[in-house]
């Protein structure tokens, strides 16, 4: 927000909500690196913390969503403001569900520990894929935080990345279980892990896409990279 | 947004109120008017928001024949405003008013904001310097305005007028202060800076304000009532009554299904 408004308690209004969302994205964040150290390190009880975290994140969607209704029916935002508004609204459904990504992975970390039947060598590329992803959601906080299109723009080439090496993780899934059905049960496990850092990178790439239009008033969904590239860069 | 605890500066109980020729334009209405607050009547024209506003400083007895029933009871001394042998005079000093256009005496820029401060009887020169300065920062006016203090007040702007009108109302340290349709004969930037100054105002006073315009309403207030052929439809806080008012007339009106 570049100026302020004549009335403050309207900036003081958008302000809280805009700290709750990056509340919100913090705390986010968080579940997907706890999550995922649940499952490299074995640890059932930190995964027990991240599936007892959630509903913060869902209160908070709850809450903002709530302040966004308030600010609509009292303000009526106009311009800058409706499309932060807007933009907040659609973020906090893509974090609320990265969310339950994170809590879905704490799940399987802990039926995992407890049948003692994670499969070590699959945790490399699984990791990687989840480093992306959260770099991913990382940057675009970052973006919202700054208001900042020009932040998004590596994000759909990594959104990219992860699809990629999902697909891999897939086509080596498929040739374990082939080659031996007794990895059946793993592989799936593994799948479905894969599939949730998936998803994230996906809620992810959406927020990067909310940014630019909070910021440059362009809706850049379903455009090709190349077009989003040209948006975000003028001035 | 209301988390605050709430403290009562005044309420209407049974509230009814009979113009001369019978017309009963207030209908057995019971409203707290909570401190610190802004309050703000909306409803369509004609719906008794103002009549009953003016009850509030007892403006209607300057008109024989007009009557009130029930009770507005001030807080925390528990006066009946409306209880015979009470002054009006003394009344409209605790609950002040600015109407819908600006309407400066006229004097200089000074004494309109002196003037209430002189019928109370002070005339030591330093203390009116003092209050009339302070009303006038209270009313966000007067670094337009100080270095022409003596000037006539019509050659201010319509929204200085109206911020005038506020200091000249401020300058008695009223407890409550009533505003009506403040607002309806400004620019929407004129608009912004008075309801900007009610926000701050409600620092120091409670406020019930009348308006026409709903996201006025919306905007500035912490309760909102909706008032219709004189009968107090809803009350609630603002933002309930504006995103889910239990009553279907109340939600038609602000709407604008109305009808």
């Amino acid at each position: 927000m570049s100026s302020e408004h004549i009335y403050k308690q309207y900036d003081n209004e958008l302000e809280a909500v805009r700290a709750k969302v990056l509340e919100m994205g913090s705390l986010v964040e968080q579940q997907i690196v706890d999550a995922l150290e649940s499952l490299v390190s074995h640890d059932t009880k930190l995964a027990e913390t991240v599936i007892k975290r959630d509903h913060m994140v869902n209160a908070l969607e709850v809450q903002i969503d709530e302040d966004c209704s308030y600010i609509i029916a009292r303000r009526q935002p106009a311009a800058g403001d409706l499309r932060i508004i807007l933009m907040m609204i659609k973020t906090i459904t893509d974090l609320e569900r990265i969310g339950d990504e994170a809590a879905k992975i704490a799940r399987f970390s802990q039926k995992t520990i407890e049948t003692d039947r994670m499969w070590k060598p699959r945790f490399a590329e699984i990791k990687l894929m989840a480093t992306l992803a959260r770099e991913m959601l990382h940057m675009s906080l970052d973006a919202f935080a700054r208001s900042d299109a020009t932040k998004v723009l590596p994000i759909a080439q990594m959104d990219e990345q992860v699809d990629e090496q999902y697909q891999t993780t897939i086509r080596q899934l498929i040739t374990f279980m082939l080659e031996d059905p007794r990895t059946i049960s793993m592989s799936l496990e593994v799948l479905f892990v894969s599939k949730a850092i998936e998803r994230i990178g996906d809620h992810a790439k959406n927020i990067s896409e909310y940014v630019v239009y909070m910021v440059k008033g362009k809706d850049v969904r379903h455009i090709s990279m190349e077009e989003m590239e040209e948006v975000a860069k003028q001035p | 947004m209301n988390t605050t605890t709430q403290s009562l500066k005044a309420e209407t109980r049974n509230l009814n109120f009979f113009y001369n020729g019978g017309n009963h334009a207030v209908k057995n209405v019971s409203m707290p008017l909570y401190e610190n607050k802004i309050t703000a009547l909306i409803g369509p024209s004609g719906c008794g928001k103002s009549t009953f506003l003016r009850c509030f400083n007892r403006m209607h007895d300057l008109y024989p024949g007009n009557k009130y029933e029930g009770q507005i009871v001030m807080h925390p001394d528990n006066t009946n405003i409306l209880e015979q042998g009470v002054d009006a005079i003394e009344v409209r000093m605790r609950i002040s008013m600015v109407f819908q256009k600006p309407n400066p005496f006229p004097k200089s820029i000074y004494e309109n904001v002196a003037y209430g401060l002189r019928v109370r009887g002070e005339n030591n020169k330093r203390m009116l310097d003092d209050k009339v300065e302070e009303a006038l920062k209270g009313a966000a006016i007067w670094n337009e305005v100080k270095d022409r203090l003596q000037d006539l007040a019509f050659n201010l702007s319509g929204g200085q007028q109206q911020r005038l009108c506020i200091a000249r109302a401020l300058a008695t340290e009223p407890e409550i202060m009533l505003f009506d349709e403040p607002t309806s004969a400004l620019d929407p930037i004129a608009t912004a800076n008075i309801e900007e100054l009610m926000s701050e105002l409600k620092n120091k006073l409670t406020i019930l304000v009348v308006t026409h315009n709903m996201q006025q309403a919306a905007r500035v207030s912490d309760y909102t009532a909706y008032m219709y052929l004189g009968e107090m439809m809803e009350y609630g806080d603002t933002d309930t009554i504006f995103t889910r008012p239990t009553r279907k007339e109340t939600e038609d009106y602000i709407t604008g299904k109305f009808g």
